[in-house]
């Protein structure tokens, strides 16, 4: 077990590098001169050369890499080149705001799908089974931007309570927030139930069909017995792999679905950041999400390890 | 024995059971009729597609979605179990009645303790608290001889053996006391030692309890010797059903005749009685013939059984055959035994040898964990074949005997060049083998041949036969693609088969076929040396003695040396010349054939012999059965590598020195500590046979 | 009716012959496939439907994409406007026909190059086996970790930054290539390896290197035959996805500008107008949301082919 969390860590460690490095690449090698994107075509050469200088853009590559990557792990992430403002705090607070949208999501739809998924595999062939499926088949082929602008028109315009766009102040507590971020965190459990759902539905039916759960039955087991305590504990191993990635999939949504609804997170702030040609905020906000989303997957990992008898012992 | 007043146990009576698949209905059972009395140990033998595990799943009705029981009743200890509730069932399953299942490793929940998993039954059926159901959990365990009960109980499945996985389901399935045990190929996922100790536990068992059993199972020898009574299944019919001395001493339906024809008597060997085997293949549930379903395999068929199903008779009292022709069968008129003429002797032992192996070693490096990296730990690896030595003349045929875990594939591998050996010699006609296959030239390559186990994935499924027979041609001979083609379709007449098949895709083939076809491309560029590794193992009985004649005929017509391994020591003993036996990646004993089932024997080689399921009811053999499990080949144990489950072994000796070869009389070689002299002066013949002799 | 019809062309062509399997058979045998259901035969026809309008579009469309109709401003659907036409009075039919190619160029292309980079990685890695596949599948590893819009945005975005408006459709194209082939390769590498290491140990396999076939026939003659069933659930997956991401980054204002009818950005336009012209964005949405679902119906039937074999 300590084994497994030291190689997951190791592999965390490389996720990062890789993912810094390809970050790196694109936003720092690709532009060739990033003095010149700061300050504009007209520049002079004096005060390019001294910006040069100043950003170390005359060291070679892999040194100008490690500096980059020692300062984000230190927290310095730069001042924006739109604003002039550090850009830390800004996308610390956005930050706060997109992981309250995606926590609402995740608590909302991961046991719904898992529940929803269950009972479709459970009813397998019955009309159940394919009232979810076909509807999760339906929600899947939607992108969140269609879904996100139907709910505004289907029931925003309807329910005087729930606001059609979510620019709420960046500081906002959960509670004052909460009306705002209804209709977001519905679209982002749509999607993402559409799509546990199936997955779960798939492991749980492979799962039914194992032997062990014949054993059980044969044990004369009651059949919610032989589901609950047999079944469902090995069918969580592989929904939890789907949970993860799906929590990838949450990140690209989300992107779209705070600028659907105006909701003031890192998504909103990534795309202003592209309108104003903001490099360093940019790559800040690529960065930390990739790390975040590193994290959420090493959680799921050791959640995986700990309900794996074969992972955790011997 | 049994009064009338008492019904059977589990009565059949004309079951027939269907599968729905894609909207057409198939019987995978067909007017299946039979009564197992009350503490009667009765065998169910049928090949694969004869319906036999659909039986086994019917009879605890418990068919999956798409099977249903269209006809027939289902009678159980007095009860119609086809007129149960859902609710009624579950209290007969496992207290009344429970299946011991085919394959151990898929059938315990994998993520729960093994201790619960028994415990939890117990309390459901007898109410007891957990305390008392974790007690009553160690007695089963107990009861099916693991050595450590409290530390099985609370292992994950995957911490045990495959034999101890076996050993928990038995204690599962006897921890209800059912009054019916049902097995459905119990061991046939088990070495052959592990397998003849589990057979051996179920019998005690079940007759402590007074039990009756089912034994479903493809291999006749499992129920030669342990059951009273045998029905056999053919094509979704029930063809024969007597009792067990009865069927193997005088069977009545032609198929049954096949079947014994099939498989080797041990001590029988080709070039004194060869196998006739059965022609055709078993025809799939939903394409049954008209009349009779063995018909058109039967070697007795007439015009009667093509037109008219027969009707299952009784010829004599507690005998039953679906048969047109059991009145001619019993009076000896006519015979569904076929005699083929016997194997010409193989080339004699003279010359030099065609192929020899010095000290051949084979490891498989396993990768250091971090911590052991850290701790500077000597890498470790499996060490699948260690030092061994032999050789083998041209003409003749070398069987390599061992349990999984012996090592005998890698030594074939590294042969052939498919893993590197690590250390040692091969030298193939004096010539040195390279040990990477890349290194070896086309010349080299077309003198070394492989038949692989599994005939399923033996062809490439996108390739046409003629393309995978004519390209071992066009690489290995030169011969250009034209010609090639040609020369496929005699390689096809060779394996007989119609050279029409050429054309044919893998897909369209039937496992026999299939191996033919391999057979055929592994002969196509006349190899010196042909390695057979388990050709005939995945392959049902009826099938596999023909396979084992082309082996024997193609090998003489080419004057190609044959290294033939197998589990199956029979067979082995049937087919090869000489036969080395292995354990642990290091030979035991070898010698010839002729002389594997006399003293003085290795003491492995004695336990092997003792296990093997023989079907002849009339053979005795002694019950030699191994402690303890295979070792890890990682960390091979000092000394005699066998020591740790050895019934003889002596001592430290044994433990800490490697044993000397010593000669034996008759030509064998054995690698043990205890003197040969001493070993012949204790030990007895392991088999005697008796009834019909060699 | 398409189906049935299919059916039994097919049908017909593969009883009469069946013991020689030709190259045209076994397409028939695939194409029968993508037929074998309802579900299935409705996404296989959406799909061709789709790649028609794509190849064909620009001729079938009644207006052009960019032509201004402007004796029909803002035309709700009717029979001389299907769709009926947006704020600046443009046929919408015409350029949700019209844009279909780009769709198809920018999401299949992807797809297809990351499907030939994955295959030919996985294929070799799974083979070579060793320190090397060690190496690259860790490395893929990490690349799972990367949503692939926000490295889309980001690659986009610096090229934005760096290069301005100026950075022409050919240069963004190629940046959505890249990051589909970046975000995708991994994906289709470890489909296609994960087959190579069940199928390099089988009989045939190993039989085939006993008779001195060569490294090329090995691979693709004995190994990826039996990986192109799960390489083809694959590529019908991936697809749907690359049309979710090339329209969210239309969407999004980062992908293509206008007047370009990318589907994605026409929603965009649309949804700004949503009040007067409602259907300017409803229909280039059901148009996204039609292919996405078709490719879905598609890889679930190839699956459920794919188990039944």
């Amino acid at each position: 077990m300590l084994i497994y969390l030291l190689r997951r860590l190791g592999f965390l460690g490389l996720t990062v590098v890789v993912t810094s490095l390809l970050v790196f690449l694109i936003a720092q090698v690709l532009p060739g001169d990033v003095c010149r994107v700061i300050l504009g075509r007209e520049a002079g050469e004096a005060r390019i050369a001294e910006c040069r200088a100043d950003l170390h853009l005359d060291d070679p590559a892999p040194v100008r890499y490690l500096r980059w990557l020692a300062d984000f792990a230190r927290g310095d992430w730069g001042e924006s080149y739109a604003t002039g403002f550090e850009i830390r705090p800004l996308v610390l607070d956005r930050l706060r705001m997109s992981l309250m949208l995606a926590g609402l999501t995740f608590v909302v739809a991961v046991p719904l799908a898992v529940a929803l998924g269950m009972l479709a595999a459970v009813n397998r062939g019955k009309w159940l089974d394919t009232v979810i499926s076909l509807g999760s088949l339906a929600v899947v082929g939607l992108p969140e931007f269609v879904t996100g602008i139907l709910l505004i028109e289907l029931v925003a315009f309807r329910v005087p309570w729930l606001p059609a766009s979510s620019s709420l102040p960046v500081g906002a507590p959960f509670r004052a927030a909460l009306p705002a971020l209804v209709l977001p965190a519905l679209t982002a459990t749509l999607v993402l139930l559409a799509y546990i759902a199936r997955l779960t539905r798939a492991g749980v039916v492979e799962e039914l069909k194992q032997n062990y759960v014949r054993t059980a039955e044969l044990k004369g087991l009651p059949r919610l017995t032989v589901l609950v305590k047999h079944v469902l504990r090995n069918a969580l191993l592989p929904t939890i792999t789907v949970v993860a990635i799906s929590a990838g999939w949450l990140v690209s949504g989300l992107v779209v679905i705070e600028n659907v609804f105006n909701y003031p997170g890192l998504g909103r702030l990534l795309v202003f950041a592209i309108d104003r040609r903001d490099l360093p905020a940019l790559q800040a906000i690529v960065m930390l999400t990739v790390v975040a989303f590193a994290l959420a997957n090493l959680a799921a990992d050791l959640l995986y390890a700990a309900l794996n008898p074969r992972i955790r012992v011997g | 024995m049994t009064p009338d007043s008492n019904p059977p146990i589990l009565e059949l009576r004309d079951l027939t059971v269907s599968y729905r698949t894609g909207g057409r209905g198939s019987d995978a059972l067909r007017g299946v009729s039979l009564a197992v009395e009350r503490g009667q140990t009765y065998g169910l033998v049928g090949e694969s597609g004869s319906g036999k595990s659909t039986l086994a799943l019917a009879v605890m009705r418990y068919l999956g979605g798409e099977g249903a029981v269209a006809r027939g009743e289902i009678r159980f200890d007095g009860r119609d179990l086809l007129a149960l509730s859902p609710a009624d069932l579950r209290r007969i399953w496992g207290r009344e009645m429970a299946l011991v299942p085919q394959d151990p490793f898929t059938a315990l929940n994998p993520a729960m303790r093994i201790g619960e998993q028994l415990a939890e039954g117990l309390r459901l059926r007898f109410g007891l608290n957990p305390a008392e159901a974790r007690a009553a959990a160690l007695d089963a365990l107990r009861s099916v001889r693991l050595p450590d009960a409290e530390r099985a109980a609370d292992s994950y499945p995957h911490q045990l053996s495959g034999g101890q996985q076996q050993r928990v389901l038995i204690a599962l399935a006897l921890s209800g006391r059912p009054k019916l045990l049902v097995l459905d190929e119990p061991t046939t996922a088990l070495d052959v030692t592990t397998e003849a100790a589990v057979l051996d536990l179920v019998r005690d068992l079940t007759r402590a309890a007074g039990a009756s059993a089912l034994y479903v199972t493809h291999n006749l020898g499992v129920v030669a010797g342990r059951t009273e009574r045998v029905a056999v299944l053919y094509a979704s019919e029930l063809v024969e059903d007597a009792p067990t001395a009865d069927l193997f001493r005088q069977p009545l339906h032609p198929y049954t005749r096949g079947l014994l024809d099939s498989v080797p008597r041990l001590g029988q060997r080709k070039d004194e009685r060869r196998l006739t085997g059965i022609d055709g293949s078993i025809p799939p549930p939903g394409d049954l013939p008209p009349g009779c379903v063995f018909e058109p395999r039967c070697p007795l068929a007439v015009d009667r059984c093509r037109a008219e199903r027969p009707a299952l008779d009784e010829p004599l009292p507690g005998r039953r055959v679906r048969c047109h022709r059991w009145p001619e069968i019993l009076s000896g008129e006519v015979s569904a035994r076929r005699e083929l003429p016997p194997a010409l002797p193989s080339a004699t032992e003279s010359g030099e040898p065609l192929l020899r192996l010095e000290d051949v070693t084979v490891r498989y490096p396993l990768r250091r964990t971090a911590a052991e990296t850290l701790r500077r730990e000597p890498k470790k690896a499996v060490r699948a074949v260690s030092g061994v030595s032999l050789s083998l003349k041209q003409g003749r045929t070398l069987g390599i005997v061992g349990e999984s875990g012996s090592g005998k594939t890698s030594l074939a591998r590294a042969i052939v060049g498919l893993v590197q050996r690590s250390d040692g010699d091969i030298h193939l006609m004096e010539v040195e083998l390279p040990p990477r296959l890349s290194q070896r030239g086309r010349a080299l390559l077309a003198q070394l041949q492989m038949v692989f186990q599994n005939p399923e994935e033996a062809l490439n499924p996108y390739l046409t036969v003629g393309e995978s027979l004519s390209r071992p041609l066009v690489n290995l001979l030169g011969v250009s693609r034209a010609e090639a083609r040609q020369r496929a379709g005699d390689l096809l007449e060779a394996v007989r088969l119609p050279r029409t098949y050429a054309a044919r895709l893998p897909a369209q083939l039937s496992g026999g076929e299939k191996q033919r076809v391999a057979i055929a491309r592994a002969f196509a560029a006349n190899p010196a040396l042909l390695l057979a590794d388990e050709p005939v193992s995945s392959l049902d009985v009826s099938v596999q003695a023909n396979i084992l004649n082309l082996l024997t005929d193609l090998q003489r017509e080419h004057a190609a040396a044959t290294l033939f391994i197998s589990h199956d020591i029979a067979v082995v003993a049937y087919l090869a010349d000489e036969v080395a036996v292995m354990y642990l990646g290091q030979l035991m004993e070898t010698g010839p054939a002729a002389a594997l089932f006399e003293p003085p024997y290795h003491p492995y080689t004695e336990a092997l012999l003792s296990a093997i399921p023989a079907p002849d009811p009339t053979v005795r053999q002694a019950a030699i059965r191994l402690a303890g499990e295979l070792p890890s080949a990682v960390d091979v144990p000092s000394g005699c590598p066998f020591h740790t489950r050895c019934p003889r072994a002596l001592g430290a000796v044994c433990e800490t020195q490697t044993p000397p070869w010593q000669t034996a009389p008759g030509g064998k070689r054995i690698f043990c500590h205890i003197p040969v002299e001493e070993l012949a002066a204790q030990q007895l013949p392991v088999v005697v046979f008796g009834g019909e002799g060699e | 009716m398409l189906r049935p019809y299919w059916r039994i062309v097919i049908q017909a062509q593969l009883t009469e012959n069946s013991i020689i399997p030709t190259a045209g058979q076994r397409f028939l045998r695939f194409a029968r496939r993508l037929f074998a259901d309802f579900p299935t035969a409705l996404g296989t026809s959406i799909m061709l439907l789709f790649v028609l309008a794509a190849v064909f579009g620009p001729l079938l469309a009644p207006y052009g994409f960019n032509q201004s109709i402007y004796e029909h401003p803002r035309q709700p659907p009717d029979s001389s406007h299907w769709f009926g036409t947006d704020h600046l009075a443009r046929d919408v039919f015409s350029r949700v026909l019209v844009g279909a190619r780009s769709v198809l160029l920018l999401a299949g292309g992807g797809t297809l190059v990351a499907v030939a980079l994955g295959t030919l990685v996985g294929l070799a890695s799974g083979y070579a086996g060793g320190w090397l596949d060690e190496l690259l599948m860790r490395l893929f590893d990490s690349l799972l970790a990367l949503p692939a819009l926000l490295l889309a945005l980001l690659l986009l975005g610096t090229l934005r930054a760096a290069y301005g408006e100026s950075v022409s459709a050919v240069s963004k194209g190629l940046g959505v290539f890249l990051v589909l082939a970046v975000v995708y390769t991994p994906i289709v590498a470890r489909v296609v390896r994960s087959v190579v290491l069940a199928v390099k140990t089988r009989s045939y396999v190993e039989a085939a290197r006993l008779q001195g076939e060569s490294l090329g026939w090995i691979l693709f003659r004995e190994i990826l035959p039996a990986a192109l069933p799960a390489l083809a659930v694959e590529a019908a997956l991936r697809f749907s996805y690359a049309i979710f991401l090339t329209s969210s980054l239309g969407y999004l204002g980062v992908g293509v500008q206008p007047p370009n009818p990318d589907w994605g950005l026409m929603v965009n336009e649309g949804r700004r107008n949503v009040s007067q012209v409602p259907w300017a964005m409803w229909f280039p949405a059901a148009a996204i949301s039609l292919v996405v679902v078709g490719a879905n119906l598609m890889a679930d039937g190839l699956k459920r082919a794919l188990r039944e074999e």
